[in-house]
Formats: structure tokens, C-alpha cells, sequence
């Protein structure tokens, strides 16, 4: 009866040869292209340092001042960009201005690359009914993958650091903007389509001059996803070197600093707001011609 | 830029929907009905042998309820649906034989389509969608802008050009989609059950506007419309559909005085001939004496009018004449009788 509780494994011996080739030809291959590959990734890790620096060097009032005015813009009510002031100036009481800046900083790029990556690919994944199955699968076990899960690849390959840390956040925040780029294009009306067609629009005329500008409510829904989970992943990019807010936990559950974690969590929640409030706003001002008509 | 006689012409059109449409075109002209072939074979059979010349220059209803084919048929004109079988003709030229650079050119510059649920663009003010045809064949900004602006002051929008499509009313937006249909400056005009969305008086208005442009751009007009009413106000010929197939092709008088079946004639029968007949429909030849005393009624003269003219007389006769007022046939108070 033996056999029943124990499971049949393939022999460990086999197993750990596998793992072992595995384990020693990506080895290899770090040794061999690893500086191949960190001077490819050389010009991000510029552009990342550069808006850090930019983040953390610049005085504090001009920062509060330019973050409430492009909430301010975007939103166009003043209630958003007195949120942004005060939220700013609590995270700066508490002493967390430098670490604040840098998170936000990460997060801005993270963003950035990822509507640069998503939209594109979203556009893809709606034009050719292939690369939108495929994509499906894929995009369906990233999201269902242990965020984790995403830093063992990034780390074997790069190692420890801004660089890896930074890819990690991209690749586990850009998903909802892949989706809802798609999704954003398929729901265009048909009627509209057609008339587009009517009127004798190329494909290329009719995805920039109708199905974009009207996926744009949907796509800004994407975008502001795609900001909540950079900055749920930068907490845990902490752990393989990524500065800031996130680091500030790690360190406070690693050495039970109650307020500390306490703090930075706030910190990071406060942060989460003001994203939120104004992509969100900036997504409804969007919307405000695009209502249903009355008839 | 239209042919004379015919801009229009489209024969033996079958349109069958499903897996393998063209497997059943033999079977349905060799008379396989549509319960039949939607029971047994799981296709659907959209438009059945449709052979219709439309003159150029002129306005052609085509009538039925919904599920008739209509709006199937107005959108092979444009090819924005392929036909299982049949040929299409435009001003001499085979529309299915363009290739898709050809044919977007052909829709660009050749047709126009306004739509049922007027299909406008939301992101885009007034003014923008007016000029979207345009901007879509690369008419400059500025020009594009100055046609624009004309025609959607002779839609009566002025003022307008500058809110959204959800601001203004159903009848407004309209306005507009038969502004961006008329300033693509096409020969041939599509409209697909056009006014239907519309509240009765707003579509009277909308029907009157349609008739006054038509004096003027005399263009090739293709409507869609369930509502008989508007096919007898606005149709020079008018084409009535029943699932799929045509079953009549006429004039409005001959739909009205000599309806080819059944169902026709219960569609006739609620429509107001007083106001549709006309008093040539039902001229004979002149035998009483050209008199002065007889009552006289202009060519197109609609019966309900004619009676009143009547009433003022003791005659059972009167004459029809024509814009120089010379006699062209009699019409008798009992014929009119009859026809109403």
C-alpha cells in the first residue's frame, strides 16, 4: 500500500540532472551575453536614472506645483488638485519625500513604456484574429502568474537592481492595457464602422480617424489599471533593488518597524490616489461628448 | 458625371446568407423557396432574383417591412455587401468588378450614405463630421471646411457647427448626416430607412427639405423606407419588397391603383388616395366640348383637391391641362369616385 501515498515522482535523480542542465546552460549564457545584455538595457537604465534625478533633484515646491497643475489639467476641477497638494505634503511631513519621488518617478516611466508597449499590441491583437488568440492565452497566465513569479526570470538575466526591478513592473503592469485596447476598438459601434466604410475609409484612415479616438474612454480605463498595478509591483521589486516607498516595507517587515511600514504604506496609498483621481477624471472629461445620443 | 437614362442598374441579384451561400444559388432560381432552404439547408436567402433599373436624376423607393431585404439591397449598391449572384451596373460601370482601390475610390467620390441610426461620429463636432467625407479623399482643411460650412447652412444648422451630436436632437442629427452625405458632392445618394427614427412632424420636414434639394441637385436617390406614405410622397418609382423578392416595381399611382397582389393591397389600403392620386392617373381621353365652364385642374393635381373644385360645379367632367394651360385629357367626378 505503499504506492498510494506516495506520489510516483519521475526518479529525483533525473530530475535534478534536468534541473541542474537547465540551471547551467542559463548560466552559461549569463556569463557569456551577460554584458551583451546589460549594454542593451544600458540606454533604460539611463532614461530611468535621468527621471529619478529629475524626481528627487528638483525642489519640492516646483514638484507640488507641476503635479497639481497637470492634475489640475486633466481633471479640471480644482478638488483633484488640492487632493494632490495635500496628499504631497503629508508624504513630505513624514519624511518621505526622497523615497516618494523615487517611486513615482519608477511608476511615471513604468507607465509610459507601458502604453508605448500595450497600445500597439492591442491594436494587434484586434487587426489579426491569430496574434489575438495568442495573445489571449498569454496574456491569461500572466495574469494569472504570482507577481513573484515575474522577478526570477528579470533577475536571473540582469541580476539585482533599478533595471530588472523596473522591467519586472512593466511586464507584470502592461496586460490591462493590452485588453482593453482591444477591447476599447471591438466596441466601437457597427453603425459607425460602417459608415467609415461608406465613405470609403483605408483600414489605417478608419483605426485613427474613428475606432481609436472612440476606444480612447476605454483605453484610459486600461491605462489607470495599468498604474494601480505598476505601483502594487513596485513594492514588490523592492526585493531584487528597486529604491523607494517599496524598499521602506520590505525593510519594515524585515526588521518589524511598525511605523515605518506603517508610514510608507500610507505613503504609497496616497500616491495610489492621486493617479487614480486624475487618470480617472481626465478618462471621464474624455467621455463627455461620447454619451448615449437621445433620439 | 450621371448617365442619362440609367445610373442604376442591378440584375438577377441573389444575396444568399450562410456557410456556403453560392452552393444554393442554383437551387433557389430553379424555385427553392426561403422556408425551404432556411428548414433544410440552415441558409438564409436575403434577396431572390432582383433585376431593377433606377434612373438617373431621379428618386427610387424601395418599400417593405423589416426582413424584406431593403437594407440588404441599398448596401450592395455601395458593395458594403457582397452578392451571391447578379451583376451591378453604375453610369456603365460593373461595380463587382472593382478592385478595393477602385471600389474606395467609387465610394469616396461616386456614393454617399445617410443612415437610420444616423451613424454620425461623437467624438466630433458638427462641423467635423460634415467633413469627414471629404477629409477621408484629402479635400484640404480649409476647403473642406467652406463646403462644409454651406451645407450645413442649407440644412438649416447654422450655429451649430460647433456642439456634438449628443447635444442635438434626433431630427437635428440627421440634419447633419445628410449634410456629410451631400457635401462628398456624389452622384449617387443612399439613404437607408433615413428618416424612420424620426418623430412623424420632424419627418414631414425632413421629407419636404429632401424634395426641395432634389429640385435643385437632381441627384441619383436611393431610399429605403417601410413607411408607404414617405415612398408615395418622395418616389419617383417606387419598389416593394417581400422577403426578398420583388413584388411590384412601379410609379406610386400603379403601386396605388393597380396593386399587384394581396398583400400589396392591404398595404395600400390605409393610405390616404385622396392625397397621393393624381388626377392624371385617371385622365381619359377629352370628349365633352373644351368649355369654359368646365372645372379645371392643373397636371399633378392630387384627387383630394380636384374634389373641392368639384364641388363648385355641376359638372361631371374636367379638364387636365398642363403648365400653359392647354387641355391634356377630362377626368370624371365618377372615375374619382371609384379611385378613392
Amino acid at each position: 500500500m505503499d504506492w498510494l501515498f506516495t506520489f510516483p515522482q519521475i526518479d529525483p535523480a533525473h530530475l535534478l540532472s534536468v534541473k541542474r542542465f537547465i540551471d547551467g546552460s542559463l548560466k552559461a549564457l549569463t556569463r557569456s551575453y551577460g554584458t551583451a545584455i546589460e549594454d542593451f538595457f544600458y540606454p533604460l537604465q539611463r532614461v530611468l536614472i535621468f527621471f529619478e534625478k529629475m524626481m528627487t533633484g528638483a525642489p519640492w515646491l516646483v514638484v507640488i506645483a507641476v503635479m497639481a497643475g497637470f492634475a489640475w489639467l486633466a481633471s479640471r476641477r480644482w478638488q483633484v488638485a488640492v487632493g494632490v497638494i495635500v496628499t504631497l505634503a503629508m508624504i513630505g511631513l513624514l519624511g518621505l519625500w526622497k523615497d516618494a519621488m523615487t517611486t513615482i518617478s519608477l511608476v511615471f516611466t513604468a507607465t509610459i513604456f507601458s502604453i508605448a508597449i500595450g497600445i500597439p499590441l492591442g491594436i494587434a491583437m484586434n487587426r489579426y484574429s491569430r496574434v489575438g488568440k495568442a495573445m489571449q492565452a498569454i496574456l491569461d497566465v500572466m495574469q494569472t502568474m504570482p507577481p513573484f513569479v515575474y522577478l526570477i526570470p528579470v533577475v536571473m538575466l540582469l541580476g539585482i537592481g533599478r533595471v530588472p526591478g523596473f522591467i519586472a513592473v512593466v511586464i507584470y503592469s502592461v496586460p490591462p492595457i493590452i485588453r482593453l485596447t482591444d477591447l476599447g476598438i471591438r466596441l466601437v459601434d457597427k453603425e459607425v464602422l460602417e459608415a467609415a466604410d461608406a465613405f470609403g475609409c483605408s483600414s489605417s484612415q478608419k483605426l485613427w480617424k474613428v475606432q481609436m479616438p472612440l476606444a480612447i474612454p476605454t483605453i484610459m480605463a486600461g491605462i489607470n489599471q495599468t498604474i494601480m498595478m505598476a505601483l502594487g509591483m513596485v513594492v514588490i521589486a523592492s526585493m531584487i533593488g528597486v529604491q523607494g516607498l517599496g524598499l521602506n516595507v520590505l525593510q519594515a517587515i524585515a526588521n518589524q518597524y511598525f511605523t515605518q511600514g506603517i508610514f510608507s504604506g500610507f505613503a504609497i496609498v496616497g500616491i495610489a490616489i492621486i493617479f487614480d483621481r486624475t487618470s480617472q477624471a481626465y478618462g471621464n472629461r474624455l467621455q463627455k461628448h461620447r454619451g448615449a445620443s437621445h433620439d | 458625371m450621371t448617365d442619362q437614362q440609367t445610373a442604376i442598374e442591378i440584375r438577377s441579384l441573389y444575396k444568399i446568407f450562410g456557410s456556403n451561400p453560392k452552393a444554393w444559388v442554383e437551387q433557389v432560381r430553379n424555385g427553392m423557396s426561403k422556408a425551404e432552404l432556411a428548414e433544410k439547408h440552415s441558409h438564409i436567402l436575403g434577396l431572390n432574383d432582383i433585376s431593377i433599373s433606377m434612373p438617373a436624376s431621379k428618386i427610387q423607393v424601395i418599400m417593405g417591412l423589416s426582413g424584406s431585404g431593403k437594407s440588404t439591397l441599398i448596401r450592395h449598391i455601395n458593395r458594403l455587401i457582397e452578392p451571391t449572384s447578379g451583376a451591378i451596373t453604375i453610369g456603365g460601370r460593373d461595380v463587382l468588378a472593382m478592385t478595393e482601390a477602385e471600389q474606395r475610390e467609387f465610394r469616396r467620390s461616386g456614393t454617399a450614405m445617410v443612415f437610420q441610426r444616423f451613424a454620425l461620429l461623437p467624438h466630433r463636432s458638427v462641423l467635423d463630421n460634415v467633413t469627414f467625407g471629404l477629409e477621408v479623399r484629402g479635400v484640404g482643411a480649409a476647403k473642406a471646411r467652406d463646403a462644409a460650412m454651406r451645407w450645413i447652412e442649407r440644412v438649416g444648422l447654422k450655429g451649430f457647427e460647433n456642439r456634438y451630436p449628443t447635444e442635438l436632437s434626433g431630427g437635428m442629427q440627421q440634419r447633419v448626416g445628410l449634410a456629410r452625405a451631400l457635401s462628398n458632392d456624389t452622384a449617387i445618394l443612399l439613404m437607408d430607412e433615413a428618416y424612420s427614427a424620426l418623430d412623424p412632424l420632424i419627418r414631414t420636414d425632413m421629407q419636404t427639405m429632401l424634395l426641395e434639394l432634389q429640385k435643385e441637385l437632381k441627384k441619383t436617390i436611393v431610399f429605403i423606407t417601410h413607411d408607404l406614405d414617405e415612398a408615395l410622397r418622395l418616389g419617383d418609382g417606387i419598389v416593394i419588397l417581400r422577403d426578398g423578392s420583388i413584388i411590384q416595381q412601379g410609379s406610386g399611382q400603379d403601386i396605388l391603383l393597380r396593386p399587384a397582389d394581396d398583400y400589396i393591397r392591404r398595404f395600400v389600403q390605409d393610405v390616404n388616395r385622396g392625397r397621393f392620386i393624381k388626377v392624371d392617373s385617371l385622365m381619359e381621353p377629352v370628349t365633352a366640348a373644351p368649355d369654359d365652364s368646365l372645372p379645371r385642374f392643373a397636371s399633378g393635381m392630387a384627387l383630394e383637391d380636384a374634389v373641392k373644385r368639384f364641388s363648385g360645379s355641376d359638372s361631371p367632367a374636367g379638364l387636365v391641362v398642363d403648365d400653359t394651360g392647354k387641355p391634356m385629357g377630362q377626368v370624371t367626378l365618377r372615375r374619382i369616385m371609384e379611385a378613392l
